[in-house]
């Protein structure tokens, strides 16, 4: 009999984390993502590793970086709500540069909004939510084997770029069941280890060539310092303005310059389009149908999904809108990965959104509807 | 001559600290090397973590693997380090408004947990690093910058709090009496459990001179005049306990500790660790 | 060949559930399966409907647009969910609970509730009975799958029984 087997996007998320390496998991309950928690309760105590249900949002994200810093692989998994709630803490990981995977399974908000139902309204609060400048990587998986798959690149990237790395989920995938068969191995970033010793003068925030600190774990021996507050390779806090320069431009160019690299789409019937939507997560899904339906209709539409949402794919949608004459965002939201296509285009095509905000993913009706008008045919 | 031997445990380069003339956090601060002295804790293995405030800076000046948190959240960071490497010792320093206010969940759920973790609360009543305002400790009636008519709520006692949540081990002292406060940090380490300690110091700044309680030497005068060891406590009469304060251990329960536990629960499902 | 199946009733009636175990059989058999549902906050009453759909192709949109069968356990949910049936799609209605069944020419009427009840002994087990049903009526796959899913879903203690109310169903929808 095949390895094949029914699984949920987000057992499926659990178990990509479990692959990857992650031995600790703090979560509180919450719709729609609470599958992950459970998922994660079931697993982690066979392998011998740690799940924690904490007292609230905050607290459980709080144990995740603590564990990272004492070596663990950690992971917490949340809804939009819960997610806001973590934002400072989001903030401390990136400026303290500690490895941890948050998930999102997005829901409609806002406030406690829709609760089990779908919504793509947190690509801004993934990217903006916490206060200052810092980067953010967040991945959007569209099917339940690419949910394992990306899970285990967030905690990779986490490690290879030492910051908070975001599963952005979606309600259309988390709770989707597919047939799906995974790896029995995947491939793992290790945790960084300090090069020189104490006495070879040894700074636990003094980057490497590629400008990630091979910062120690806690118990190695190190009497390394961790803070939020703006610090220098010692990893002390600091009152210079230079200081201070260097490490927010450090954490934005450490993963800046690697470029395009982790910037990951998938184009499908692109070679001759003069349309195409762009579509993140579940709603691509969707969106692949429509274009699928509109080629047979003998319209040049193709599709561009964004697997990585950021950093933003704005190559990618630059080229693209150099040779198309039209863009359609397809999303679940009142628009807001639209903003984003247009910053990136800079006006070079024009720009429509397909957004839809009722407790319904779209259909693929809906999608090639305004195919249809982009193309100038009647819907 | 005296030996200085906690010396070894205080980064000398980040020093100065940043506390006032006067201010008790530094007593408190040495009461905690004293105690990790005395119970022989490796430096490399054990962890300092702290939440955001005045005491909270002491795990910058301590020579281990230190994390100074965000406000509130040490207890969660403490968590997670423990549980992922339980070799470690973990001893988390917070403030009255950390602990309290900002991280009272965190606080009540730590206490109900019992991670082996020792939480020394340094309690100045006030909110010092923001300059003077009221912290969920300042006694009815003090003036603060944000109760410039006197507090009109009733104040936490800590203690109390940790207690009823659960903790296995509860304490308090103050800034005057450093050898007994330490050695109360030095039960606490002992204790496979959470346990909370609270540090009674004196913010003569902030705190001191808004309510003319006088400079650091005259507050820890009211410190020795007004701390009553718990034996004596006891037998005080009800109108003789006016103004006055307990301190010593007020609480030692045997339970199970949070790792023991996890550890049986990986067993059942059939893991190890 | 794509085949789009929504089971609906309220919560507690274990549509959810009916559905998995659909899938889990069709994905063990090498068939393309997405499932999926929606439901409201309630865990028991309220609405429930769950989606399958089983092909031999890549399934994109994963949610079901135009259903070849739709089940209903509820007065309500048939009066909500026929509507979008295909032309020559069947609709599956529990006999006592859908007391006036919508105007629909190809319907099925089986007593799903009181044959749960009335032969395994509890209206628990009425999903397995529509699955019952539903394996016989759509031929999608096969019996000896699905019994073998769902032996290894339910509580050990209830295999039995479980298996008789999938026999019964099937049985019913001869």
């Amino acid at each position: 009999m095949s390895k094949a087997r029914l699984m949920q996007g987000n057992e499926a998320c659990a178990e990509g984390a479990i692959a990857a390496g992650v031995n600790f998991f703090a979560g509180y309950p919450i719709t729609p993502s609470t599958e992950i928690a459970e998922s994660m309760a079931r697993l982690l105590p066979k392998k011998g590793g740690t799940f924690l249900q904490m007292e609230d949002e905050i607290a459980s994200f709080g144990a995740v970086l603590g564990a990272s810093l004492a070596g663990a692989k950690a992971m917490d998994a949340t809804s939009g709500p819960g997610f806001s709630l973590k934002q400072e803490l989001i903030g401390y990981g990136a400026c303290a540069e500690i490895p941890c995977v948050l998930v999102d399974v997005q829901r409609v908000g806002p406030s406690t909004g829709q609760p089990t139902a779908p919504s793509q309204g947190d690509i801004m609060q993934v990217r903006w939510g916490t206060h200052g400048d810092h980067p953010v990587i967040a991945l959007s998986p569209w099917s339940v084997r690419e949910t394992f798959d990306l899970t285990v690149r967030a905690v990779n990237y986490s490690e290879r770029f030492r910051t908070p790395v975001i599963l952005l989920m979606d309600e259309m995938v988390g709770h989707l069941r597919e047939r799906v068969e995974l790896p029995d191995s995947v491939e793992i970033y290790p945790r960084r280890h300090p090069h020189q010793t104490r006495a070879e003068g040894y700074e636990p925030y003094n980057p490497d060539p590629d400008g990630v600190p091979d910062t120690a774990d806690f118990g190695q021996g190190y009497h390394i310092h961790v803070t939020g507050l703006i610090h220098d390779g010692t990893g002390f806090p600091s009152g210079s303005p230079t200081v201070t320069r260097d490490d927010i431009r450090r954490l934005h160019e450490k993963i800046s310059s690697v470029g395009e690299e982790i910037i990951h789409v998938e184009e499908s019937f692109l070679e001759d389009a003069k349309y195409a939507v762009v579509a993140i997560g579940g709603t691509a899904r969707t969106a692949y149908e429509a274009v699928r339906e509109a080629r047979a209709e003998g319209i040049p539409v193709g599709l561009l999904r964004l697997i990585t949402v950021w950093p933003f794919a704005d190559a990618a949608l630059h080229r693209l809108a150099e040779r198309v004459d039209g863009l359609l965002v397809a999303e679940l939201s009142y628009g807001q990965l639209v903003r984003e296509v247009e910053r990136a285009v800079h006006g070079k095509t024009e720009v429509r959104l397909c957004g839809k905000y009722d407790m319904t993913s779209l259909t693929p009706a809906e999608i090639l509807a305004d195919i249809k008008r982009m193309a100038g045919r009647d819907a | 001559m005296m030996e200085r031997s906690y010396e070894k445990y205080f980064r000398e380069n980040r020093l100065p600290h940043i506390w006032c003339p006067g201010c008790g956090n530094g007593l408190a601060m040495k009461a905690i090397v004293m105690a990790i002295e005395e119970k022989g804790l490796s430096q490399d293995e054990t962890v300092i973590v702290s939440g955001i405030g005045c005491s909270s800076r002491a795990s910058g000046y301590m020579d281990f693997d230190t994390l100074h948190t965000a406000h509130g959240r040490a207890i969660p960071f403490a968590t997670g380090i423990k549980l992922a490497n339980p070799k470690l010792h973990v001893i988390v320093i917070t403030g009255d408004g950390d602990c309290t206010a900002i991280g009272g969940n965190h606080f009540i759920h730590g206490c109900r947990r019992n991670v082996d973790l020792t939480v020394i609360m340094f309690n100045n009543e006030i909110y010092g690093m923001t300059g003077g305002q009221g912290s969920p400790t300042t006694p009815l009636g003090r003036l603060t910058t944000t109760a410039p008519y006197g507090t009109s709520v009733r104040p936490f006692d800590a203690c109390h709090i940790a207690m009823a949540a659960g903790a296995t081990y509860v304490a308090r002292s103050t800034a005057y009496h450093v050898r007994h406060l330490a050695k109360l940090i030095g039960e606490g380490i002992d204790n496979k459990g959470f346990s909370f300690i609270e540090a009674y110091v004196q913010c003569p700044t902030a705190y001191g001179r808004k309510n003319r309680l006088g400079d650091g030497g005259a507050m820890m005068k009211w410190m020795r005049d007004n701390a009553v060891q718990l034996s004596a406590w006891e037998k005080l009469p009800e109108e003789k306990r006016q103004g006055k304060f307990p301190i010593g251990c007020f609480l030692k329960r045997e339970a199970e500790d949070f790792n023991m536990a996890y550890n049986e629960l990986v067993n059942r499902a059939g893991g190890a660790r | 060949m794509k085949k789009e199946l929504r089971f609906s009733g309220s919560g507690g009636q274990g549509v959810i559930t009916a559905a998995v175990l659909l899938g889990e059989a069709a994905a063990l058999e090498g068939r393309e399966v997405c499932q999926s549902q929606s439901y409201g906050p309630e865990a028991r009453g309220g609405a429930a409907k769950s989606e399958v759909i089983i092909s031999d192709e890549a399934i994109y949109h994963p949610h079901v647009e135009h259903p070849d069968f739709v089940l209903a356990m509820t007065q309500k949910a048939a009066d909500k969910y026929y509507k979008d049936l295909t032309k020559d799609g069947l609709l599956l209605l529990d006999e006592e609970l859908v007391p006036n069944p919508p105007d629909f020419p190809n319907t099925r009427r089986i007593p799903i509730t009181k044959l749960a009840i009335e032969e395994v002994g509890k209206p628990l087990f009425a999903n397995i009975v529509a699955l019952g049903a539903i394996v016989r009526l759509t031929d999608l796959v096969s019996l000896d799958t699905v019994k073998d899913c769902v032996a290894k879903r339910v509580p050990p203690h209830t295999v039995e029984a479980n298996e008789k109310a999938l026999r019964i169903g099937y049985e019913a929808a001869k």
